[in-house]
C-alpha cells in the first residue's frame, strides 16, 4: 500500500544510506512525525544522534496496515525542541530518554523526569505525581521486591484500597548497553545483545543479527532463518506457559501454577536441546546460527514438543474451567483499546485490547515471510484477555512448530558476514514474546556502529500497566503486574 | 471439567519431584556447556588464540606464567575450547562449579586445572543453617536469566523447600543474600541496605558471571563488576546463567547436604 508521506519507506530488516533518510528542519520534522502519529501510525523508535555538540532526532514509524516502516530525521540543533508528548502520548518516554541521553529539552513535556538515572548519582526515583486529600495515602514498593524478581520502584496514590494513580520508576538495572555498543561491533557485543533481556535472548539476538546482516547487505542462510523462527517460538512457549502458571499462582489456583512451572522448564529444555543453553545463548549470530539440528535431534525435539504441548493444554483447561479463576481475571486491570493505541502498546498486551499488531504478521522478515502465524486477539483489555491471548499464542506457536518441524529446509546455517556498509541505517523488528523488539543501527564513515538504539517492548508497555491499575484495588497489583510481565533490564538497558 | 477431574489428574501424575540428590542427577542436554578444565602444561607458549577470542577477558597469559582462565569471568561461550590447538582447554558436561574462594575459580596451573569445589560452612553455621536456610534475593542489574533459573528451583520438579531452603520476602527474615547481576550503580544503595538489614550471622551468595565479575558487561562504568567489592561473598556459582542443577549443587554443597551423591561421581 503506497500512500503519500514525506518519510522514506523501508521494509523490516533492511538498510538504507544515511543520506537517503529525508532531513528536515527541526520544526518540520516534528510536524511530519506528529502528522503520522495523528493518522494513527506507531512510533517504533525515536532517538537522538549526536553530531559534534549538536543533535539530530531520528524517528522510525511503523505503518502497520501498510506493512512498511518509515524513517526521517531532523537537521542538527541544540538547546530544546517542542515536545511531541503534549499531543502524542506515544512519544512520552522517548522524549524523556532523549533529554536524559543528550541534554536537549523537550519543551512543555508534561512529565519530564529521568528514565534510568538521576543526573547526580542515585537511582531514578524523584518527585512523584501526588494526589492530595485527607483520604489519600501513598504506598511505596521496591526497588527490591518480595521474590526473585528484578528491581523497580512503584509509587501508588491510593484512596483506601483504590489506586488513583501509579507511577513506575525504573532505571535500577541500567548497565549502559547502548553506550557499550558504540564504535562496535566489539567482541562482547553479541553476548551483550543476548542479555539485553535474558528471557528474550532469541528475540534480541535475532534483531541484532538482522540489523547487522542488513548493513552488510547479506542475509542469513534460509536454514538459519528457519532455526531462528523455531527458537523464537520456543522462547514464546516457555514464557507464555510460565506466565499462565504465574497468573494462576497469583489467584491461588495451584494445579495450573505448579503444572505450568514444570512445563515451562520443559520448553526451556527444548531450546537447550538445540543449543545447550536453556535461554538460547550461543545460537543466533550475525550471519546465521552457530549450531544446527541434525535429524535425530529435530525428531526428538518434535516428540518432546508434543508431550509438553499436551501437558500445557491440560493445565490450561483446568485454568479456564475454574469459575474462581474467571471471577478474579475478568474486569481486573482493564485497559481500553483507545488508551492502548495512544500509548503505543505492543505485543500480547496490545492484542489483548483488540489491537491487531504483531511484527510476524505486519512486518514479516526472515522465515516469517514464508510461514505466517495468525495474530491472536482478544477484545476485553483485562487480565483475562491478557491470559487468553497468551493461551491462543501457545496454540499458534505449537501449530507453527509442528508444521515447520515437518518440513525442514536444507542447507548451511552459517555464512560469513561481509563488512558493514558505512553511513547506513538499518531497522530490525522482531516479535519477541513480550512484543516488538526494535533495533536501529547506524554506521559511521568507518563502517563501525556509530549509534545503536534498542527499544524493548517493555519500554512501550510499562505505561500500560500504570494505566491498567487506575481504579483497581491495590491488592490486585501483583495480578495486573503478572499479566503484563514486563522486563526491567530490557527497559533500563 | 470439575474440581474432581483436576484433583484426580494431579493424583495420577504422582510425585514429580526429582530423586536427586538421593538418586541420580537429572540428565543435562548433550550440548550443555559445563565446567571447563585448563591444563596449562599442554599449552603452546607461543599461542594466544584463546586470549584473543574471549569476550570477557577471562583468559590471561601473564609474562613468564602459564595461561590462566578465570571461570568467574567466563560466560561459557566455549570459543576458547574451539580455538585451542593443543586441547589445553576442554569443557566437560559437569554441572558442579560452586566455590568458596574467588581464586578457586582461576584455572590453569599445575594442581589447579579444575575448580576447587566449595567446602561446607563451618560447623557452627551448618548447625544454624543446615536444615533451614532462608534467603533474600537481590537482582542488581541481572538480565532475568539467573533469576529465572533460580525461580525454577521452587517448581515441583526441583522443590527447593524439601531442603529447608526458601526465598523470603524480607531481609529481616533471611539468613543469607543471593545476588544476581553485576550490581549497577543504581542498585548499590539498595544492595548495601539489604545486606545490613540481614541479621547476623549472614551469608552471601554471588550467582552467575555478572554477580561474580561483571559478566558480558565486565569493565563498564555503570556497574561494579559484581558484588565482591561491596559485600563479603561466601559462595560463588559461575555460569551465564548457571543451570538450576549447578545452583542447587552449590547450595547443597555449602550446607553439606549432598551426601553420597557427590561421592558417587
Amino acid at each position: 500500500m503506497k500512500r503519500d508521506t514525506p518519510f522514506t519507506l523501508l521494509t523490516n530488516g533492511t538498510a538504507l544510506s544515511w543520506a537517503d533518510v529525508p532531513e528536515w528542519p527541526l520544526a518540520e520534522f516534528l510536524r511530519n512525525v506528529g502528522a503520522e502519529l495523528g493518522r494513527g501510525e506507531r512510533l517504533s523508535s525515536f532517538f537522538g544522534v549526536p553530531e559534534g555538540d549538536a543533535l539530530r532526532l531520528v524517528a522510525v514509524l511503523a505503518f502497520d496496515a501498510g506493512n512498511t516502516l518509515a524513517v526521517g530525521r531532523s537537521q542538527s540543533f541544540s538547546g530544546s525542541f517542542p515536545a511531541l508528548t503534549a499531543t502524542h502520548a506515544q512519544a512520552h518516554l522517548f522524549e524523556r530518554e532523549i533529554w536524559e541521553q543528550h541534554g536537549v529539552v523537550p519543551e512543555n513535556h508534561p512529565w519530564l523526569k529521568p528514565v534510568r538515572k538521576d543526573h547526580g548519582a542515585g537511582p531514578a526515583v524523584g518527585d512523584f505525581f501526588r494526589v492530595d486529600g485527607r483520604e489519600i495515602h501513598e504506598v511505596a514498593v521496591g526497588p527490591v521486591h518480595a521474590g526473585i524478581i528484578e528491581p523497580g520502584h512503584f509509587r501508588f496514590q491510593c484512596a483506601g484500597e483504590e489506586v488513583l494513580h501509579l507511577e513506575i520508576a525504573l532505571g535500577f538495572q541500567h548497565r549502559g548497553v547502548e553506550e557499550a555498543i558504540a564504535g562496535g561491533p566489539h567482541r562482547a557485543t553479541v553476548y551483550q545483545m543476548e542479555t539485553v533481556a535474558g528471557d528474550t535472548t532469541i528475540g534480541h539476538a535475532t534483531a541484532y543479527a538482522n540489523a547487522l546482516e542488513a548493513l552488510a547487505g547479506t542475509e542469513a542462510p534460509l536454514r538459519a532463518q528457519w532455526l531462528r523462527a523455531i527458537a523464537l517460538e520456543l522462547e514464546r512457549l516457555a514464557n507464555h506457559t510460565g506466565d499462565l502458571g504465574a497468573l494462576a499462582g497469583d489467584v491461588a489456583f495451584l494445579p495450573t501454577a505448579s503444572a505450568c512451572g514444570k512445563i515451562r522448564g520443559d520448553f526451556l529444555n527444548l531450546t537447550a536441546l538445540l543449543c545447550g543453553n536453556r535461554f538460547g545463548r550461543g545460537l543466533v549470530r550475525p550471519g546465521g546460527c552457530l549450531l544446527d539440528g541434525d535429524t535425530e535431534r529435530l525428531s526428538q525435539l518434535r516428540k518432546r514438543l508434543e508431550t509438553a504441548l499436551a501437558e500445557v493444554q491440560q493445565a490450561a483447561a483446568w485454568l479456564w474451567d475454574a469459575a474462581s479463576v474467571r471471577t478474579r481475571f475478568e474486569h481486573t486491570g482493564h485497559l481500553h483499546a483507545k488508551q492502548a493505541a495512544a500509548i503505543g502498546l505492543v505485543g500480547p498486551a496490545a492484542r489483548a485490547c483488540g489491537l491487531v499488531r504483531d511484527v510476524r504478521f505486519d512486518h514479516p522478515t526472515g522465515w516469517h515471510r514464508f510461514a505466517q502465524v495468525p495474530v491472536s486477539v482478544w477484545p476485553d483489555g483485562d487480565v483475562f484477555a491478557r491470559a487468553r491471548v497468551r493461551w491462543l499464542e501457545i496454540q499458534r506457536s505449537g501449530d507453527f512448530l509442528r508444521e515447520q518441524l515437518d518440513a525442514v529446509p536444507e542447507g548451511e546455517t552459517m555464512s560469513s558476514l561481509p563488512a558493514l556498509a558505512p553511513n547506513s541505517l538499518a531497522v530490525a523488528l522482531v516479535e519477541g514474546w513480550r512484543g516488538e523488539v526494535c533495533h536501529v543501527a547506524l554506521t559511521g564513515a568507518d563502517g563501525k556502529l556509530r549509534r545503536y538504539k534498542i527499544t524493548d517492548p517493555s519500554f512501550h508497555n510499562w505505561t500500560g500497566l500504570a494505566l491498567a491499575l487506575r481504579g483497581q484495588a491495590i491488592s490486585d497489583f501483583p495480578l495486573c503486574n503478572k499479566s503484563f510481565n514486563l522486563s526491567y533490564c530490557g527497559f533500563d538497558l | 471439567m470439575s474440581v474432581h477431574d483436576t484433583l484426580l489428574n494431579r493424583l495420577k501424575r504422582g510425585c514429580e519431584t526429582m530423586a536427586y540428590p538421593k538418586g541420580p542427577a537429572p540428565a543435562l542436554p548433550d550440548r550443555h556447556g559445563g565446567a571447563l578444565k585448563v591444563e596449562a602444561a599442554k599449552c603452546d607458549a607461543s599461542c594466544s588464540a584463546c586470549v584473543t577470542v574471549c569476550p570477557t577477558e577471562a583468559i590471561a597469559r601473564p609474562a613468564g606464567k602459564p595461561v590462566a582462565l578465570d571461570l568467574g569471568r567466563c560466560i561459557f561461550c566455549a570459543e576458547c575450547v574451539t580455538v585451542c590447538p593443543t586441547k589445553a582447554i576442554t569443557q566437560s558436561n559437569d554441572h558442579r562449579m560452586a566455590v568458596r574462594q574467588r581464586e578457586d575459580l582461576v584455572l590453569g596451573d599445575t594442581g589447579k586445572e579444575q575448580v576447587r569445589l566449595a567446602q561446607a560452612l563451618d560447623e557452627k553455621l551448618r548447625r544454624l543453617f543446615g536444615r533451614s536456610l532462608k534467603l533474600r534475593q537481590v537482582s542488581a542489574a541481572g538480565c532475568n536469566a539467573c533469576e529465572a533459573d533460580t525461580n525454577v528451583l521452587g517448581t515441583i520438579g526441583w522443590d527447593l523447600g524439601r531442603f529447608g531452603i526458601q526465598f523470603v520476602a524480607s531481609p529481616r527474615h533471611a539468613d543469607g543474600l543471593l545476588i544476581t547481576g553485576p550490581v549497577s550503580k543504581n542498585m548499590e544503595l539498595a544492595l548495601k541496605k539489604t545486606y545490613i538489614a540481614l541479621p547476623e550471622p549472614r551469608i552471601v551468595i554471588a550467582l552467575g558471571a555478572c554477580a561474580i565479575a561483571g559478566g558480558p558487561f565486565i569493565g563498564h562504568p555503570q556497574h561494579h563488576n559484581g558484588a565482591s567489592g561491596l559485600v563479603p561473598v561466601d559462595l560463588f556459582i559461575p555460569g551465564c546463567p548457571p543451570h538450576p542443577l549447578t545452583i542447587l549443587d552449590g547450595l547443597l554443597r555449602l550446607l553439606d547436604r549432598l551426601g553420597e551423591s557427590d561421592a558417587r561421581r
